[in-house]
Order: C-alpha cells, then sequence, then structure tokens
C-alpha cells in the first residue's frame, strides 16, 4: 500500500483561502476544539489501521552546507524570507490510493479555527517512494 | 508458572558483576548474559530453576566459553597470533555484597568516558535488564539503532581496568536523566530509574543518592495528575490533589529526612536533597494557595549558594527561585530576577513561559499573554506546547 506524507505548514503554499489569526489569539474555546479535532484525527487513522506516524516540528529552520576542507559548515543567518515554506509537522499514512490520502489531507484541512469555522488550510501531500 | 521479569531483571547486575569480577571481559559477559535472559524466558515458565541466579550464571559462562571457542577456531584459521585477553578487571577495593555489585557496574555504565545518551542505555541494560527493543521504544529509535549505540558503548570500555571507584555524580546525574527522559506512549522508564536509585542507596550510605530517589517519589507522586484524560498538560496549582500518590510522598519524605539527618556544617545538603525538599513543600500544601512559599525561597537560596555563578552555571536553579520570589514578594520582583537570566536562556521557551507567569501574578495580563504565545513558538515539546498556547489564549480572554 502506497505511503503519504499530510505535510501541514506554518508558512508558504497557495494563498490562503482563509487567513486567520495565530492560534494564541482565538478564543479559549476554539483552541479547545482546534486540538481535540487534530487528536480525532490520530484515533481515527489509529482505528483504520492507516497511521504510521505523527511529528511536529519547531519553527526554528537553520540552511546549513559543507565549509569545504578544515573549515566548519556554513550555516544561513536567519531570519528567512516570509514567503519561503516553513513545514511545522506530518501525518504518514499508509492508505489504499492517492484518493484516499487526499480525503484525509482534506479532513485536516477541516480542523476548526476562530468561531468553529474551517480553516480551509492548505496541505501539501507527498507520496513517499519505496525502498 | 507466569516469569516474574521483575526479579528475573532484578538478578542482571548481581550475575552480570560475579562474571567481571571473575575477570571476564564486561562487553562478552554482557552479551553471554543477555543470551541466557532470552533462554530464561523462554524455558523458566515450563522448567523454573532451583537457584535462579546459579542458572543464569551457569548459562552465561557456557555463552562465553562458546565465544571463546569460535573466536579460537576463528584466530587459528586466520593464523593470527592471538594476543593475550584483555588483563581481567582488578577488584580488589570491591567486596562482593549485592549492593556492591550495582554500584560496581553503575560505575562501569556511567564511565565519564561515554556520551550521556550511552550512558544511560547501557545501564539501562547491563544494571536494569531491560532488552536493546525496550530502551529503542523508550526513546524512540529504531531497535538497530540503539543496538549499535550499546554496543559502540561496550567497545569504548572493552580493556579498559575495572578497578577505579567512579564518579558517583556521574550516576546520579544518569538516573535522572532516565527519569526525565525516557517515556514515550510505548514505554515509561521513571518507574525503572526509580527502581535504580531504590538499588542504589541500598550500595551506597551517600545522602545525594538519597536525595535523588526521593526527589523521584516526590515527583513521581504527582504523575497521576499532571495530565487529564485527554492527555493535557495540567499546571501544578490546578491540579486534583486526592490522585497524587500518598504512599509514595511518604517514602520520598521518609528517603529525604533520612538524607538530611546526615547533613554536617561540612556537609551541607546536596543538589538532589535541595530539589527533593522544595518537591516535598509542594507535595504537603493540602491546596495550591497553602504552598509554603517562604520555605521554598530558603531551599532555592540554598541551592544558588551550591554555585558560584548561578546565572551562567544553573540558570534553571535561578528561573525557579524567581518563581518562589513571585510568589513571596510579587510577580514584578520575580520578574526582576528573571531580567539577569537573559542573556543564558533568554532563546528558551522556559524563560517566556516563567515570565508569563510572574506577568500574571502582577496582574498584566496581556503581558502574561504575549510571553506565553512567545514561550509556545519556542517550545520543543507538544504537550507543552499546547499547554502554552491555551494558556495564552485564557490570559488574553480574561
Amino acid at each position: 500500500m502506497p505511503r503519504y506524507l499530510l505535510l501541514k505548514h506554518y508558512r508558504g503554499g497557495p494563498e490562503p483561502h482563509h487567513p486567520f489569526p495565530p492560534m494564541d489569539q482565538w478564543a479559549p474555546e476554539d483552541v479547545e476544539a482546534h486540538m481535540s479535532f487534530l487528536r480525532n484525527i490520530r484515533d481515527s487513522l489509529k482505528e483504520t489501521g492507516e497511521y504510521v506516524d505523527g511529528q511536529a516540528l519547531t519553527p526554528e529552520n537553520t540552511w546549513v552546507r559543507w565549509g569545504g576542507p578544515d573549515a566548519a559548515p556554513v550555516t544561513t543567518e536567519g531570519p528567512h524570507p516570509e514567503t519561503s515554506d516553513l513545514v511545522a509537522g506530518w501525518y504518514m499514512v499508509d492508505v489504499d490510493s492517492h484518493e484516499r490520502a487526499l480525503e484525509i489531507a482534506a479532513e485536516v484541512s477541516s480542523e476548526p479555527g476562530p468561531g468553529g469555522e474551517p480553516l480551509y488550510e492548505w496541505i501539501a501531500v507527498r507520496e513517499l517512494m519505496t525502498e | 508458572m507466569r516469569l516474574d521479569e521483575g526479579a528475573l531483571r532484578a538478578l542482571v547486575p548481581r550475575v552480570l558483576a560475579g562474571l567481571v569480577r571473575r575477570g571476564e571481559d564486561f562487553d562478552a559477559a554482557e552479551d553471554a548474559l543477555q543470551e541466557a535472559l532470552l533462554e530464561a524466558m523462554r524455558s523458566w515458565p515450563e522448567h523454573p530453576p532451583r537457584d535462579p541466579q546459579a542458572w543464569l550464571t551457569t548459562v552465561a559462562t557456557r555463552r562465553l566459553i562458546d565465544a571463546r571457542r569460535s573466536e579460537a577456531a576463528r584466530q587459528r584459521r586466520e593464523e593470527a597470533i592471538g594476543a593475550d585477553r584483555p588483563p581481567a578487571a582488578d577488584l580488589g577495593d570491591f567486596t562482593s555484597e549485592p549492593g556492591d555489585d550495582t554500584l560496581f557496574l553503575l560505575f562501569c555504565c556511567c564511565s565519564p568516558d561515554l556520551s550521556p545518551a550511552s550512558q544511560v542505555a547501557l545501564t539501562l541494560r547491563a544494571v536494569g535488564g531491560l532488552t536493546t527493543r525496550e530502551i529503542a521504544d523508550a526513546f524512540y529509535v529504531p531497535e538497530v539503532t540503539m543496538a549499535q549505540r550499546i554496543s559502540r558503548a561496550k567497545r569504548t570500555l572493552r580493556g579498559r581496568r575495572l578497578d577505579s571507584p567512579g564518579d558517583l555524580a556521574v550516576v546520579l546525574r544518569v538516573l535522572y536523566l532516565i527519569y526525565t527522559t525516557g517515556h514515550t506512549e510505548r514505554i515509561d522508564l521513571a518507574p525503572e530509574a526509580i527502581r535504580l536509585a531504590r538499588q542504589l542507596t541500598l550500595a551506597t550510605e551517600e545522602p545525594e543518592a538519597r536525595g535523588l530517589l526521593a526527589l523521584m517519589l516526590l515527583n513521581h507522586a504527582r504523575l497521576p495528575a499532571r495530565t487529564d484524560a485527554e492527555g493535557r498538560i495540567v499546571p501544578l496549582d490546578r491540579q486534583d490533589r486526592s490522585l497524587w500518590d500518598a504512599r509514595e510522598i511518604a517514602e520520598g519524605v521518609r528517603v529525604l529526612q533520612s538524607a538530611l539527618a546526615m547533613q554536617t556544617d561540612e556537609r551541607p545538603p546536596g543538589r538532589y536533597e535541595i530539589e527533593a525538599a522544595i518537591a516535598a513543600l509542594h507535595d504537603d500544601a493540602a491546596s495550591a494557595e497553602e504552598t509554603d512559599w517562604d520555605q521554598i525561597l530558603g531551599w532555592y537560596d540554598d541551592l544558588l549558594a551550591l554555585s558560584a555563578d548561578p546565572a551562567s552555571e544553573d540558570p534553571a536553579a535561578v528561573l525557579g527561585r524567581a518563581v518562589a520570589v513571585g510568589h513571596v514578594h510579587g510577580g514584578a520582583a520575580g520578574l526582576r530576577e528573571t531580567d539577569r537570566l537573559g542573556d543564558a536562556i533568554g532563546e528558551r521557551h522556559r524563560w517566556h513561559a516563567v515570565r508569563a507567569h510572574l506577568h500574571e501574578l502582577d496582574g498584566d495580563l496581556g503581558a502574561a499573554a504575549e510571553a506565553y504565545a512567545e514561550a509556545a513558538r519556542r517550545a520543543t515539546n507538544v504537550s507543552e506546547r499546547d499547554h502554552l498556547v491555551r494558556q495564552a489564549a485564557r490570559a488574553r480572554a480574561a
């Protein structure tokens, strides 16, 4: 069965369908609803046997490359352009089809935001190569 | 018969220490014992041995002989001139009380030549008797990675003379690291750390070993109240104190008192005893409002006195003290205490989280919300991040 990464982003991707403020500025009950929605997604993916992994990333992003012989690695000094993609985390799912991966991603994207309205967040869907 | 895994694992350090004292190489003896343990799990339920320790020693010895034979055969085949086995460990300084076995092995596993991650892994296997799989699960790495980490650690120790008493401070740090870091959804090492610390207190009179055990017990007692049914963090001041484990608290207090009873002018309480005393004061309060912050602040003063320059050497202690100052002298005073930590830990989420709490004590909810949000952005743990976002939203809405 194919495996997919469903990537959530801090920023980047297509124009937001529905802009929204950062979560710490939402009403407390909306924060709760959002978090419990995501917990349920994880639980239901486990129940259907499709869940492989889910991880979150901190917003820190350092670019690094080899500095050459006898030189320290070269890193970029932040901050990066506000338009660059910044991945926030992922679900890895093991599903029957590409369609099913899109279906799950769309469900994630319907997560409730301020006032309980869906966020319509863009989710990137990437297939893993098999070994 | 059901196999008592706890009893089986308790034998691990004794059997292993016996083999190493007899002159076997630590690395080979540890491998042989692992094989003997696997065989015990297979055969004991059907055929329980009369003397489990002797059984394990015999089977491990047989494995060692087999391994040496095949090694010798290989060497003959390669016509290599076999170097003698490394000199046997000279264990003159150690007698063979069971408690000493634990201490001896802890010193081996917590050798300062090993990285903290290796010390932790090796301790759990050689002293705790956990399988590589269990240790891998606890630290969320693939089993092969953990197996490699363990065998590299053992290679580092190979041929090393194991006769010098180790550094107890390193052992304590490793056990505390096991307590604080080893828990995932699948396995929780906190009880294992407590078991090892308890064994350690039987092996040494050192008050700090008791201090560490007390600290673990007094913190662990609050575990059932620390998260709610949905896995959300519940901060100390909102926990349902009836969920705290009264038996663990009682034991922790008793152990702490026995440690503090050993204090003299020349030997004031060490950091684990002090931290345990602070934990005991929290555990002792029937409600958050009844917390004896004056006494807690006094203990934090003692903790800071252990460092020449606390702000750079022990910023966590200075931060903890700032919270106590906030409760005793008000949020603004606490905030001033955190100012001098900006250089050392201003990048860390905990600094911002503590400042947020102090702003709240000071009645400035807007500043608290800002600081909670900043802490959330810097958090490196999902549960903590979610908790900080909630705190920010709550402070903003209030």
